[in-house]
Order: C-alpha cells, then sequence, then structure tokens
C-alpha cells in the first residue's frame, strides 16, 4: 500500500501562556512538537503498513525547522519525509496551504490513501483535510476514530457528537484523526539514529510541485487575519454575596458569559 | 570544544522524556509502593531499544554513543531511580560486558534478546562477603568434563527476581587471588540456579533486588565469558562502564528533586508570600541547580572519555563520586524546603531522598571512588 | 508576492509590534527590528504600530462583484428529521448580521422528508428557505450536499454562508470552500459587519484558545464561516412569520455519492479518565457522607459533567479512588472545577490549580480554596449545590439526558 501521511509541527499550545502585562503569547522555550492528531494519523499509517506492506511517505509544509518533525516521523518509522519549503508558500490560509499539499502530493504521485490529523492546535480549522480532497477529487472521511482498509476500501467508524457512524469509502480517499483513534508509538533509539544519520529529506519549493503562482501564499490566501488579542482574563477571586437563589443565578450568568457552560 | 546536544542526543532526550513523563512518572509512586518489578514497563523500553542502547547493530541494538545512553538514563532517572537502574544494569553491566567479551557465538545466542528486552539481565559480582573487597569471592567454579559446578551465593543483584541471563563471577583457581575469578553466562534455567531471599529496600524499591544460590549449579563450558581467570578484570572494566549510569541515574533524581521544589516553593505561601521569595530557599534552590548541572558535566564529560579513550575510570569516578554524594544533598535540602510536608508520602521527594542513597553505594562506594582517583593521581 | 517591510525612521524600537506577532516572527536587535522567516505577512504588527514603521508591499486584490453578493444565509443542519440548536441559534446571529446589511435571511434544508421543517426555519428567523427534499441525502454525506448547496450558491449569489461547527459543518464547508475557492473561517464564536467596509469580521480562537483572532475574507464570496454551537442567541418562535420555500433542483448522480455509509450507532460519551472531563465538580470534607454526594452528582450530571473528591472523601469512604484529585489522586485542567465543601489544602490545589475556572463553595470565608477561585460562594453547599442545579436547569443550560 502507498500511503500518504500530512503532518504539521506546530509550538505546544498546550504550554502557551499569556503575558499579563501584553496579554500577548509568550513564545519562548515553547516547544515545538509533532501536531498531536498529526501523530495519530502517522500511527495509523504505520499499523495499516504492518498489516498490508508498502510504504509510508510523510509530507510537512513549514519553515526549515519543521525538518525536526520530519525526523521524529521517520524515527517512529515512516519511511520517507518530504518540506515543502519556499518563502512563497508564507502568509498563506487553508485555501492555499492545502493547494500547495495537494500538488505535493501528485507530485509524490503513487498514493492509495492520504492519512492527516482532524485538526492543528494552532490554526484549529481542520479544513486542511477536506480541501486538500476536494482538490484531489477524492472521498473525503473525517472524524475517524478507527481504519481499515479492506477489498480496496476505507472502512471507518467516524465520530459523531452523539455516538458514531460506519462508513466506506473506496481507495484512493483522504481520511482525517481524532485522537481518540490510537496512542501513537514512541520513536525507537535506532531509528533516532538513522534519521540523524542517514536520512535525507528534500526540501520542495513552489516550482518543484507545479504550483501556480496566484494560489500559493498570501496571494492565493481568500482570508486574512485583521488582528489578534488575548483573550479576556477572568477576574480573580470574585466573591458572590447575597441570597443562596440570587447568588446561584449570578454564578451561572457568569458561567454563561465566560463560555464555560452554554446551550 | 562544543557543549550543544547532537541532532541524535536532542532527539534521544525528547523522546527518553516524553516516555518517562508519560509512561513511567505515572506508576513510579506505585512501584515504590508495593516494590512490585515493573517488567511491563521493562518490555516496553526494550521494544524502544532502550535496553540495549549500545549494542551493536548487528545484534540488534542502536549502537549509539554513550552520550546518548546518560541522556536517556537521566531522562528516566527522573522519573523513577528504580526504573533507571533497571535500564542501567541491562545495558551496562550485561550487554556491555557481553559486547566487549562474548564470542561471536556468545553474542549471537545472548545479545539480540538483551537488547530488544525479551529477556532481561543482572550481574552477579557482590557476594555476603565481597563488597568493595570484590576480589574475596567465595563462589567456587569447578571444571567438570563439558561443563563448570558453581556453588555460592550473591546478593543485593539488581533485576535478580525477573532476569534471564546472569553474567556470575566465581573462582576457578582460590590460589590466584583475584586473577583466579573467572565470569560466566549463567541462564537462569540452569541446574542447580535459584532465586534466594528478594530485599525489602529503603529505597530504588522495585528494581527486583534479591539473592542468587547457587547449589551444584551445572554451566555449560561454552559459557565461559572471556578467558579463566579473567573475571575479576572484565568485572572491574565493566563496573567503570556502569558508573556512568549509576552517575546519570543521581543527576535524574537530583533534577526530579529540584523541580519538585521548584513547584513547591511558589505555591507555598507563608508570612504572605511563596516561601520562594524568601532569600534562604532561593539560595537553597540557587546551590541546588548549580550542583546538578556540575555533575551532569561531570557525567558527559565520562561519558565522552568512555567512547573515545582507552582508560576512562578516572573520569567515571569522579562523575560518580561527585553525582551521587550531590544527589544525596540535594535531596536532602529539597525535603527541607518541603517542611513537614516533605516528610510525609504525599510528596515526592520523601521517595527521592530514600532513592538518593543508594548512588552512593553501589557499583562502587564514594570510598572506592576516591581509591581509584587517588589511585590514578599518586602514583 | 505580499511581504511584510519595516521602516526605521520613525522606529523608537518600542516592541510593540513583537508583541503583537502571532508567530514570534518579529525580534529587535539593537535599533533594528528584524523580520524573520517565521512571518506569513498577516499584518496584525502592522496594526499596533503607533509609528507607522511597519507595511505590508504586494499587490492589492480588489473585491471582486461584492455588489451583486446579497442576503445572509444559514445551512439548516437536521438530524433523523430534526433540526439541530445551532441553526436555530445561526438563524437568530443571521438575523441580526441581515439587520446590519439591510439583506434578508436564507436558510438552506437539505433531507428527505424534511420540507415541513422549512416552516419552522421561518418562524425562527428565515426569509426563504431553500428546500432539497430527496431520499438519496436522507443522511448527511459530503457528496451529495456539497454539490446542492455549491450550485445553489453558483445560482443565488448570497453575502454570507453560516454553517454549524459540528461533525457535519466541519466536514462540508471546507470542501464546498474549495470548490468555490472562497476564504471559510472556522468555529467562530463573534460575527459582527465592519462599520467601515461592510465586510463580515469573524472573531475566532487559536492557539488551544490562547488567542482571539479576527478574520476577514476580502476578496471571495460568499464569505462562509462555521460556527460554534451554544454562543449565538436563536430567535424566540414567532408563528405569525411568514417567508418563502423554493424547492431546488439538482441532479444527484451516483458518482456524486462518494462515501457510503452502513451503519448509525447512538452511544453515551464515556469518559475514561477524570483529566479529560471538562467539567469536575468535586465535593470534600464538607460533604459530610457518602449520601451527602447524591447533590454532587446530581450537579455534575446536570453540567454534564464529572464528579472528583477531594483525600478526605477518598479515605472516608465517600467516593472511590479514582475520583481522587490533588496531590496523590490525579491532576485534572477541565475548562470549570466547582470545588464543594474542600478546604483547599496545598495537596488538592496541587491537583486542580490549573483549571481553567474554579469555582469555590465553602461555609468557611477563610477557606484557602478561596485563593484560588475564580468565583466564590461563602454557604453551606447542601444549601447551594442543589440551588445551583435549580438554577441551571431554569436557564436551560442542563445537560442532563
Amino acid at each position: 500500500m502507498d500511503i500518504i501521511c500530512l503532518m504539521k509541527q506546530v509550538p505546544d499550545t498546550t504550554d502557551v501562556k499569556i503575558d499579563p502585562k501584553t496579554g500577548t503569547l509568550i513564545r519562548e522555550g515553547v516547544p515545538s512538537i509533532i501536531n498531536p492528531e498529526d501523530k495519530n494519523a502517522i500511527e495509523a499509517a504505520l499499523v495499516l503498513k504492518e498489516k498490508h506492506g508498502g510504504k509510508i511517505v510523510c509530507i510537512s509544509m513549514g519553515p526549515p525547522q519543521a525538518e525536526d518533525a520530519l525526523r521524529e516521523a521517520y524515527a517512529m518509522g515512516v519511511d520517507e519525509c518530504v518540506l515543502l519549503c519556499d518563502r512563497a508558500f508564507a502568509g498563506a490560509d487553508t485555501l492555499a496551504t492545502s493547494y500547495a499539499l495537494a500538488m505535493a502530493i501528485k507530485a509524490v504521485g503513487k498514493y492509495d490513501i492520504i492519512i492527516s490529523g482532524r485538526q492543528a492546535i494552532d490554526g484549529d480549522t481542520a479544513q486542511i483535510g477536506p480541501q486538500i480532497a476536494e482538490w484531489l477529487k477524492m472521498p473525503q472521511i473525517t472524524y475517524a476514530r478507527t481504519l481499515e482498509v479492506k477489498d480496496n476500501k476505507a472502512h471507518v467508524e467516524r465520530l459523531l457528537e452523539d455516538g458514531f457512524e460506519v462508513v466506506e469509502a473506496p481507495l484512493p480517499c483522504l481520511v482525517t484523526c481524532v485522537k481518540e483513534m490510537n496512542k501513537p508509538r514512541y520513536p525507537t533509539v535506532s531509528r533516532i539514529l538513522k534519521a540523524c544519520k542517514e536520512l535525507k529529506i528534500p526540501f520542495w519549493n513552489a516550482q518543484q510541485i507545479n504550483a501556480e503562482k496566484s494560489r500559493i501564499g498570501l496571494d492565493g490566501s481568500a482570508t486574512g487575519v485583521k488582528r489578534t488579542f488575548a483573550p479576556e482574563p477572568k477576574g480573580l477571586g470574585k466573591m458572590l454575596t447575597g441570597k443562596t437563589e440570587d447568588v446561584v443565578k449570578q454564578l451561572v450568568k457568569h458561567l454563561e458569559n465566560d463560555n464555560i457552560i452554554n446551550r | 570544544m562544543e557543549f550543544k546536544l547532537s541532532k541524535e542526543q536532542e532527539m534521544m532526550q525528547k523522546m527518553a522524556k516524553e516516555f518517562a513523563d508519560k509512561e513511567i512518572a505515572p506508576l513510579s509512586q506505585e512501584i515504590d509502593k508495593t516494590h512490585k518489578f515493573p517488567i511491563e514497563l521493562a518490555r516496553k523500553m526494550g521494544t524502544l531499544g532502550l535496553m540495549g542502547m549500545m549494542v551493536e547493530p548487528a545484534m540488534g541494538g542502536a549502537g549509539c554513543d554513550t552520550v546518548c545512553y546518560t541522556i536517556a538514563i537521566e531522562e528516566l532517572a527522573r522519573a523513577s531511580a528504580a526504573v533507571a537502574i533497571i535500564a542501567s544494569v541491562n545495558n551496562s553491566l550485561v550487554c556491555y560486558p557481553l559486547q566487549k567479551n562474548a564470542t561471536e557465538d556468545q553474542k549471537k545466542s545472548y545479545l539480540p534478546d538483551l537488547a530488544s528486552g525479551k529477556k532481561l539481565g543482572s550481574f552477579g559480582l557482590t557476594e555476603p562477603g565481597a563488597g568493595t573487597d570484590a576480589g574475596s569471592q567465595a563462589t567456587v567454579a569447578v571444571k567438570k568434563d563439558n561443563e563448570y559446578i558453581l556453588n555460592g551465593t550473591k546478593i543485593f543483584i539488581t533485576n535478580a527476581t525477573n532476569a534471564d541471563t546472569f553474567i556470575i563471577f566465581a573462582m576457578t583457581d582460590k590460589a590466584k587471588g583475584p586473577k583466579g575469578i573467572s565470569a560466566f553466562i549463567v541462564e537462569k534455567t540452569f541446574p542447580g540456579f535459584s532465586i534466594g531471599t528478594v530485599e525489602e529496600l529503603m529505597g530504588i524499591r522495585g528494581s527486583g533486588q534479591a539473592e542468587l544460590v547457587m547449589d551444584n549449579c551445572r554451566v555449560p563450558a561454552g559459557n565461559l565469558l572471556g578467558a579463566e581467570g579473567a573475571g575479576f578484570g572484565i568485572a572491574m572494566a565493566t563496573l567503570d562502564s556502569g558508573r556512568i549510569g549509576v552517575a546519570a541515574q543521581a543527576v535524574g533524581i537530583a533534577q526530579a528533586a529540584l523541580e519538585e521544589c521548584q513547584r513547591y516553593a511558589m505555591e507555598r505561601e507563608q508570612f504572605g508570600k511563596p516561601i520562594g521569595k524568601f532569600q534562604a530557599i532561593q539560595w537553597m534552590v540557587a546551590d541546588m541547580a548549580t550542583e546538578i548541572e556540575a555533575a551532569r558535566l561531570l557525567v558527559r564529560k565520562a561519558a565522552y572519555a568512555k567512547d573515545t579513550q582507552k582508560r576512562f575510570s578516572a573520569e567515571a569516578a569522579m562523575a560518580k563520586l561527585y553525582a551521587s554524594e550531590m544527589c544525596m544533598r540535594v535531596t536532602v535540602k529539597a525535603v527541607q524546603i518541603h517542611g513537614g510536608y516533605g516528610y510525609t508520602k504525599d510528596y515526592l521527594v520523601e521517595r527521592l531522598i530514600r532513592d538518593a542513597k543508594i548512588t552512593e553505594i553501589y557499583e562502587g562506594t564514594s570510598e572506592v571512588q576516591r581509591m581509584v582517583i587517588s589511585g590514578g593521581l599518586l602514583k | 508576492m505580499a511581504e511584510l517591510k519595516w521602516k526605521p525612521e520613525n522606529c523608537a524600537q518600542c516592541g510593540e509590534c513583537v508583541g503583537a506577532c502571532p508567530y514570534g516572527a518579529l525580534e529587535i536587535v539593537g535599533d533594528k527590528v528584524i523580520i524573520k522567516t517565521t512571518c506569513t505577512a498577516c499584518g496584525a504588527c502592522v496594526d499596533s504600530c503607533a509609528s507607522d514603521c511597519l507595511e505590508i508591499i504586494g499587490a492589492e486584490k480588489k473585491v471582486a462583484g461584492a455588489g451583486e453578493h446579497k442576503n445572509v444565509w444559514v445551512f439548516a443542519e437536521q438530524r433523523d428529521g430534526k433540526l439541530s440548536k445551532v441553526a436555530i441559534q445561526l438563524l437568530g446571529c443571521a438575523h441580526g448580521l441581515a439587520k446590519e446589511l439591510n439583506q434578508q435571511v436564507g436558510a438552506i434544508l437539505i433531507g428527505h422528508n424534511i420540507t415541513k421543517l422549512a416552516q419552522e426555519l421561518i418562524h425562527r428567523g428565515a426569509n426563504i428557505v431553500y428546500v432539497f427534499d430527496d431520499p438519496k441525502v436522507a443522511q448527511y454525506s459530503t457528496g451529495p450536499y456539497a454539490k446542492v448547496i455549491c450550485e445553489l450558491i453558483t445560482k443565488e449569489r448570497p453575502n454570507i454562508v453560516l454553517y454549524g461547527a459540528t461533525t457535519i459543518g466541519r466536514d462540508l464547508a471546507p470542501r464546498i470552500a474549495r470548490r468555490l475557492n472562497l476564504g471559510l473561517t472556522a468555529d467562530c464564536t463573534e460575527l459582527t459587519i465592519d462599520k467601515e467596509t461592510r465586510f463580515l469580521l469573524q472573531t475566532r480562537p487559536a492557539f488551544g484558545g490562547n488567542v482571539m483572532a479576527t478574520i476577514m475574507s476580502p476578496t471571495t464570496r460568499p464569505q462562509m464561516s462555521t460556527v460554534r454551537p451554544g454562543i449565538m442567541k436563536e430567535l424566540e418562535a414567532d408563528p405569525n412569520k411568514t417567508g418563502e420555500v423554493e424547492k431546488v433542483k439538482v441532479d444527484i448522480k451516483e458518482e456524486d455519492m462518494l462515501v457510503k455509509i452502513l451503519q448509525v450507532v447512538k452511544e453515551a460519551k464515556k469518559i475514561a479518565n477524570l483529566d479529560e472531563a471538562r467539567i469536575i465538580v468535586s465535593g470534600g470534607r464538607g460533604v459530610g457522607s457518602a449520601d451527602g454526594f447524591k447533590v454532587i452528582r446530581e450537579l455534575a450530571e446536570t453540567l454534564g459533567g464529572e464528579v472528583g473528591g477531594s483525600r478526605v472523601a477518598v479515605e472516608k469512604g465517600w467516593i472511590s479512588q479514582d475520583h481522587q484529585v490533588g496531590q496523590t489522586g490525579k491532576t485534572v485542567r477541565p475548562d470549570l472545577y466547582i470545588a464543594c465543601g474542600i478546604s483547599g489544602s496545598i495537596q488538592h490545589r496541587a491537583g486542580m490549580q490549573s483549571s481553567k475556572c474554579i469555582v469555590a463553595i465553602n461555609k468557611n470565608p477563610d477557606a484557602m480554596i478561596f485563593k484560588v477561585a475564580h468565583y466564590g460562594i461563602v454557604g453551606d453547599l447542601h444549601d447551594v449545590v442543589p440551588a445551583l442545579t435549580e438554577a441551571i436547569k431554569a436557564a436551560g443550560l442542563s445537560k442532563k439526558q
């Protein structure tokens, strides 16, 4: 089986804190990691490879330091890695990013299935997978919590809000995984050494993937950030006073306003 | 001279740290409480290649360098000193002497399983009457036809309760003294071999320390490791390597203590502010951090020396001596910083101080290390 | 290609731009502002600079056909013949936006035997409902739904289309966006109309919720967003409202049906670990007995959360050990932690103080727990907790099945 995995290197947002003085993100010392759900995707690919044989190519788009994340993917067991790296890709929203990744997939050429995580913990959009599937005109299955391949079809349990549905799609297709799917394996010591000593990761630019200039980077983006700001910090230590019936009503109102509880 | 970690050392550290935080740390207090050998963790570490890191790839290891190895042991020890020593013994006291002294056939028979964690290894040198005086071996090995018959007991042997493969030292020629000691590869299934008393320890609880009993234990002649009489040399060279692992373990334990103090000192308030705002605590923490960093550098230098020099006994001894005594000082301070809470089993530092003590004793007491270091300087 | 440029003339190296950058791409070295390769030319720093030292240079795109696109649409998600809550909420939001723009509200309704739901949509604010009623679309599937909506959008040219950020919406909207080359913003928590440009301002959390970003789609129409359920306020159902119902004709072919649904299984979501719970209601010494935990459980169920306990509660056998939160129990970081009758010893605080929102209920006004609580109520939990449960139910916020 020829499997393509898509992966993004992201800052570990669980460690990210807001500077109380400036209200902006403190990025120092925040480690870069493989996007957690992409790790689930890599694990799913490794399981498929163990069962059906074949090869896994891992593609990522990012600055040169994203190479480290690809090395980690290799150390987990993927066979080949490619980094899409070009100043021309910068400033891309999901439309432009998904186009570039789709063109890279086309450049790789052989694939039976494309697997990625459902969403990245920095952008939180979950749009890349479906947009790539559309560009490549292939079926998509999102929110996958199990993945099997039988009779040239992907067989998936797709998570819903109140349960799940069992779906099937012919290959080639694109699947996005949720964290419930599996527990990603650790890199092994010997693969780590190989990743550092033997692995060569090609950097592909826009030209090498035949990307149209107008469809990538800022030019290829249809959305733009107008501003970013820190969410309202919660008031610390607000004592609610009054009769019990009133106090609890106040509390409910606060919790609703803070978006802690909602409909 | 570079102090930066190489790419592979960085990746090793990341992997070992993640494994330690996610797989070991949540179980560490339970292991200490129940004293139960964490065999599943040992197998997991095996599948990742952590039980035979430096074994050559042809024999199923990763062939990584010693600096990488010490980085991994330090991270494992940060989560659990017991788990770290289980890995360290397997790597340094079993795989290493086999790698250095075994025949091709012996290597093929034993290394792949030990490197992959399928089988666990143990090092049997210490006896009731032979601790620091390791040369006074009472265990004897008599050659009979195509076998050696071993008789004797070993005590305080780490991993013993769950190990499959043992490096056992015994006297083949009492007249020659230490030069009459030979090393043997003993499997737990050999007739006459059994595990005796399982020790109740102060610390590193769960590391499977027990007595080995050889009662007319029959060992095939093909399992002699190295030449007859070469055993003591093998033991000493092996311990040189092993004490680097122990030194790394001590740094890991101390690092855990420091991190606990950093957290606690900013949470615990007295006199209206976190105790971390008081100079007394700040200076304690500063001293702890400085000592840990110094020990870490000694460990990495010793590891580098082992990889690049013929002789590295002095570096290994310095690293082990300093790191272990530092670890004891740091963990004592850590309990002090935690005050009464640090004396309860609720807090990790109570266990860390108990785990720390053994690092000053095993694989050569601090006194032995001082002998080794001064021995090289005053000739 | 657009690029960020720094002009040194007026720069005082105040550092505002460094702080405003969501990608850490700016650095002040000496008297220079360095732009690192991680810059995405998003422009956040340009807005932050009071001295006009930064600008994005590159091709300016004209908004194509902006005037021709009218009306605010909502994808009215329905499952098993029932309109989803978020669809109704979005109609309320669309109503406000349409009013600002002086335009109409439309709703897209797709399914089988669902035409009757069109009236409900009208009562809730839709001026026109586009219905596609066909057995082929009885259950949601990306292919046919995307086809219907794409053809509808191309024909009718709405200005804005909103979807619920549900497993359906987040599967469907990006596919449509790609097919029609549109900008799409995910999981919005606030939607407003910009006073000057009349563009839709789409605000949403990023970086795991640590940062809020306001996004615009200046050059593509319609502007599309998926919206987080539970945020927007629905309109009261007005049975007197009238509107149009238009039947849509789209030819769904076999090749449009890309994915086959074999089975749908309803399943209550089981939280495996306390550490995964979004809401935890925890009881301590003040609960008094195993029986006393009933009110704790009731509140937890009403909120759709889990039950936790302090060490005291576990040691006294009022609750089992796997519910223990604290130094010797679990460390949790839920969105909401309600500590009932818990004094807040340092051991307990170590296990829960990183919770997003902490509510403390305790008889003792000097209890340590109030030091870490965001909201505190001094009172007997046996009075306050049941009252709180009732207040939540009364506000229509109960998650109890």
